[in-house]
């Protein structure tokens, strides 16, 4: 897997840019993630973060966003305001976490 | 005397029971189903129904007569698992103790879960085939519509049949064509997806045929809700798609006994085991088919390979032994593309699908990703095959377990 580095943090990513390593991840490398993709985040955005972060946690794999809303209580017209375009990929991608596969 | 109950007398349902039934000793086993209604539905001919090609009479049989003599059928409405005391309710008070349970009790679709779906304009402009009422419905629109847009729209993942979306997409185009009403139509596919399809060298194939086809892809899009005044569709993101005729394949959920049981996720699905379909909450209970949350696709292939792994594992299992047997995966899919042609797909958890040859390397007579009349009378003649061999278990020449045997990956040769 190919390392890159990102505002001094050196971290495992795949072909999309997505961290490989959950580990790897901490919270100033959100910020520097989310600016990448043109996102300043704010409280509501570090909500959706920890929960998504929490949820993979316990479930292994990453929340898609019916998930989001219904377990973790973010209305997906909110999380799209957040996260505009494709909440799901850019939710996934600045809180370290691999692309939802909630698509079989 | 053991109890194993089975909820649901569809595909996964039916063919456990009559698997099962010839396995388990008659002296100690009572195999029992109980589903809701007595009528068995062939879903992949819904398919046909809209262009006018299959009737009520082709796709529906009693569930009744494909159970094998010695399973018990009972019909009647689940309200509740209650799988600490491994026993179920049923709405009519009647109570079923089991030893072990199966919940078969597959998808559904639920056009009351998106706004605007369900309104004035069902049945009318919008329409879904996953149910014989809807495909019947669309049948008849379908011979009437002659100019405007027609969109064909997903509105969330997982459905069943992922594919069918596309082959409805592709059987309409030929529709269109052959009645010589082409160039009156514009044809619109809506989808949550970024592409054609969920895995990349078939999403490729398929976005191409699309292509080839005039059939636009409006991707990423995922609807908030109908205006069925207007005739649009909108986006979370606030984007709009008009229609003249809709054909919507509505949000998929799991029983919603499943949830009222507290055994589901956020889409009343089973959390189990993806090898094995046991429960991850309970040691009696596993999940097969549609019902239960393993990432695989929707499909009545995957329910029948299910099958043959659980079966083995079953008899292990209830012997208190570990179970050997491990399922992959494994999907196999015609995909119709109109004009008496079709394409097969076959994958697994981690093989996407790709080109080659099926079941023989070189020879087929299949051929994977590839548009061929061969696919295309082999989905036919899988009606016959699906009544006559695989619901009564009766042994299908095709292993559970996904080969790499004839399959070419482009990405390695280049």
């Amino acid at each position: 897997m190919p390392t890159t580095t990102i505002d001094g943090h050196t971290v495992h990513v795949n072909d999309e840019g997505f961290l490989t390593d959950p580990s790897e991840w901490t919270e100033p490398l959100a910020e520097s993630l989310a600016a990448a993709i043109g996102i300043e985040l704010t409280d509501e955005h570090w909500r959706a973060i920890h929960f998504l972060r929490e949820d993979f946690a316990r479930e292994g794999e990453t929340a898609t966003l019916r998930r989001i809303s219904v377990v973790g209580g973010i209305p997906t017209k909110t999380l799209f305001q957040l996260f505009p375009q494709k909440p799901a990929k850019k939710l996934a991608y600045v809180a370290g976490l691999p692309k939802p596969h909630g698509c079989v | 005397m053991k109890h194993l109950l089975i909820l649901g007398g569809g595909t996964a349902g039916t063919m456990i029971a009559n698997r099962l039934r010839r396995r388990l000793d008659h002296r100690e086993w009572m195999v029992i189903v109980v589903d809701r209604d007595d009528e068995h539905h062939y879903q992949p001919g819904y398919l046909f129904i809209p262009f006018g090609g299959y009737g009520a009479d082709d796709v529906v049989r009693p569930r009744r007569e494909l159970l094998a003599t010695g399973v018990e059928f009972l019909l009647g409405e689940v309200d509740r698992i209650d799988a600490p005391q491994s026993r179920v309710v049923l709405q009519d008070g009647r109570q079923i103790h089991y030893d072990y349970l199966v919940i078969a009790s597959g998808t559904t679709p639920r056009p009351d879960q998106t706004p605007g779906m369900l309104g004035p304009q069902w049945h009318q402009s919008i329409f879904d085939f996953y149910t014989l009422e809807g495909a019947q419905a669309l049948a008849a629109a379908w011979e009437r519509f002659d100019h405007g847009q027609l969109v064909v729209h997903i509105t969330e993942m997982p459905i069943k049949c992922p594919v069918a979306p596309l082959e409805f997409a592709f059987l309409a185009e030929a529709s269109l064509r052959r009645r010589g009403l082409r160039d009156r139509v514009e044809i619109v596919f809506v989808t949550p997806l970024d592409g054609a399809f969920t895995r990349p060298v078939a999403s490729a194939r398929l976005g191409a045929m699309l292509e080839e086809r005039k059939i636009r892809v409006e991707p990423d899009f995922m609807v908030e809700c109908i205006d069925d005044e207007r005739q649009v569709l909108v986006s979370y993101d606030e984007r709009e798609v008009p229609f003249d005729l809709l054909v919507t394949v509505p949000l998929n959920m799991g029983a919603d006994f499943v949830a009222r049981s507290g055994l589901g996720d956020e889409l009343n699905y089973v959390p189990v085991d993806k090898h094995t379909f046991l429960s991850a909450a309970y040691d009696n209970i596993f999940a097969i088919g549609d019902a239960s949350d393993i990432p695989a696709s929707k499909a009545g292939s995957v329910a029948h390979f299910s099958v043959e792994i659980f079966v083995e594992n079953f008899q292990q299992h209830v012997r208190g032994l570990p179970m050997t047997h491990a399922f992959d995966g494994h999907a196999n899919c015609f995909v119709e593309s109109g004009d008496d042609k079709a394409l097969l797909i076959d994958f697994n958890y981690d093989t996407e699908p790709l080109p080659g040859k099926y079941p023989l390397p070189r020879i087929g007579p299949m051929s994977l990703l590839q548009e061929s009349r061969a696919n295309h009378l082999g989905k036919l003649a899988f009606r016959h095959i699906y009544w006559n061999v695989l619901l009564p278990g009766r042994p299908v020449p095709l292993p559970a377990r996904m080969s790499m045997a004839g399959k070419q990956n482009p990405a390695e040769e280049t």
